[in-house]
């Protein structure tokens, strides 16, 4: 005996989670891009003559979004100018496919596409990483890369916001891995619709409150061409755990993720307020916004250069001797007055134990990889942004690997200087967070504005 | 395509299609036409899990059944209608019904 849809006489074909009733494929496409559009207003997400970039990596989630994107702005009229920005971390049989698939939809959106890469980014693939340093941390880096690729790439498109695929489910996910490992500053923050504010290109996340099901279901229904396999490096451990739990409750009560969210968004006011936030400072070499004077790609960048792929993941005091850094990072300088001149690339920053300030006439132009020279190309069009107006930042705390790891849940977040910088500005006072050996990054407080980390 | 066929009389035809990653534990294999065997019982969804672990799964199977029903976040479609319409785990299998597997568990 077939369901008939609750809006109109045709037979249903999918029960909606968060409501329970039942709709034709029509009226579920209606309300889907309604409810999509809703959210878009309701939070003033754009404004008109913004050019937004999409962070589409050919998973589900953001080729359902820029699909809808697409079409919500000619609907709509929101007056945007949208661009797709992928990241290609390097990964061969997985990202390699997954950017074919991202290629496809630019073809069938019609919109332009910019691919932003590891390699040509920071001198190394993902693939290179790993044969340096095998399968254990390796999500650290592409976290920690990832999140400032896409800003980088952002920049240098020069766009007014990113908007992310991150969806109801994920942010539910982000909600309880917090609360579990009592990361409250991320919990405050996690639940936020845009985040990055502040001195950064601002993320948003338009399906927010959209079911994964419901996403999928879009796709399919619409024979939206997506890309799922799991990337080939991905250990999936928290938030593995978080998801099954989720699904789990999902399919016993499907109210449960909205209720999450909701739960997340109450306690991000309810919770004390004089939580710690690390104060942005810049990166000493790059440019990019940091807590440390060193940002945590450059740090882990030295260390893979160095042949010390281990610098920037052990022992935040040990990576900043090794880098010749003093203890006390300037945090309030402004962007870019921290370099070196001179300095910047030559050799002499690479050499164990010699502090920066020791080689100050340095003319040396030695390239440590062709990192140096990313970053000297980079500073440049920092400069031109800066110049613009326009603000940026390291991309923190947004997306880790696509993999969902645990491990690089962890490390993304926390990566280097964990304990000296996250845990709290004042070296003096304990860390509230007491972590212990082996424990780094799970309780850190965040140097970082943006969220869930998450695939984008 | 594979062709997965154990002849028996009065036996159900139906097709089987993995996709959002679920085809990952079947060989990247898609869709399946199978016949499911003649059955004391009527076949339904829940027996057509065991059928599918025990005949097509080839390693893994708790990533695609977890107690008598589907791992949670892997949505069914029976002949592109939500299970969750159809009866879910006692829906009855009738010839040349479509079932489709999708994974929302694989990144996005």
């Amino acid at each position: 005996m077939p369901i008939s849809c609750g809006l109109c006489e045709k037979r249903a074909m999918l029960k909606r989670p968060k409501t329970g009733g039942a709709l034709c494929k029509e009226c579920f496409f209606t309300v889907f891009e309604a409810e999509v559009h809703q959210t878009i207003t309701s939070a003033s997400l754009f404004k008109r003559g913004e050019t937004v970039a999409i962070a589409a990596s050919g998973g589900k989630d953001s080729t359902v979004l820029a699909h809808l994107m697409k079409l919500l702005n000619h609907r709509h009229d929101y007056g945007l100018n949208l661009i797709l920005l992928s990241v290609d971390e390097g990964i061969t049989g997985y990202r390699d496919d997954s950017l074919e698939t991202v290629k496809r939809n630019q073809q069938q959106y019609e919109l332009p596409l910019k691919v932003v890469s590891y390699k040509e980014l920071y001198g190394w693939t993902m693939d290179e990483i790993v044969r340096q340093i095998g399968l254990k941390n390796n999500c650290t880096f592409c976290g920690v890369f990832r999140r400032q690729a896409l800003d980088r790439g952002a920049m240098m498109l020069g766009v007014n916001k990113i908007v992310t695929g991150h969806n109801a489910d994920d942010v539910a996910e982000t909600v309880i891995m917090n609360v579990l490992r009592g990361d409250i500053a991320r919990l405050q923050r996690c639940t936020a619709i845009v985040t990055g504010t502040e001195g950064a290109i601002p993320r948003c996340k338009p399906f927010k409150y959209t079911y994964e099901k419901e996403i999928v279901m879009y796709a399919y229904f619409k024979k939206l061409d997506y890309f799922s396999t799991e990337c080939i490096y991905s250990p999936n451990a928290y938030r593995g755990h978080a998801r099954t739990y989720l699904k789990d409750l999902e399919s016993i009560r499907s109210t449960s993720i909205i209720d999450i969210i909701h739960s997340g968004e109450c306690m991000s006011v309810s919770v004390k307020k004089d939580v710690k936030m690390p104060t942005q400072g810049t990166c000493a070499r790059c440019g990019y916004i940091s807590s440390n004077e060193l940002c945590k790609a450059c740090v882990l960048l030295e260390g893979l250069n160095k042949g010390l792929p281990k610098l920037g993941i052990g022992k935040p005091h040990k990576a900043r001797l090794a880098l010749g850094l003093t203890n006390t990072p300037d945090t309030t300088t402004a962007p870019g007055s921290q370099r070196k001149e001179g300095c910047q690339s030559c050799s002499c920053r690479s050499r164990p134990y010699a502090a920066v300030s020791d080689t100050p006439g340095c003319n040396k132009d030695n390239r440590l990889s062709s990192q140096s020279k990313e970053d000297n190309r980079l500073t440049d069009s920092i400069a031109k942004q800066e110049e613009l107006g326009a603000s940026y930042t390291v991309g923190a705390g947004g997306d880790s690997c696509s993999c969902n790891s645990d491990v690089q849940r962890e490390t993304s977040a926390s990566t280097i200087g964990v304990k000296s910088v996250l845990c709290g500005q004042d070296k003096n006072t304990p860390c509230a967070c007491r972590k212990g050996k082996g424990q780094v990054g799970t309780r850190v407080t965040g140097d970082s504005p943006a969220v869930p980390d998450l695939d984008f | 395509m594979s062709k997965v066929t154990i002849s028996m009389a009065n036996s159900v035809n139906i097709s089987l299609e993995f996709s959002g990653g679920a085809e990952l534990l079947f060989d990247m294999v898609k869709r399946h036409d199978v016949t499911l065997p003649e059955n004391s019982q009527p076949w339904t969804i829940k027996s057509l899990l065991v059928w599918i672990r025990d005949n097509l799964l080839k390693e893994r199977p708790e990533l695609f059944v977890q107690g008598d029903t589907v791992r949670p976040g892997i949505l069914v479609l029976v002949n592109d209608v939500d299970w969750e319409l159809m009866g879910e785990l006692e829906y009855q299998l009738e010839e040349n019904d479509r079932i489709v597997f999708i994974s929302t568990l694989h990144g996005g």
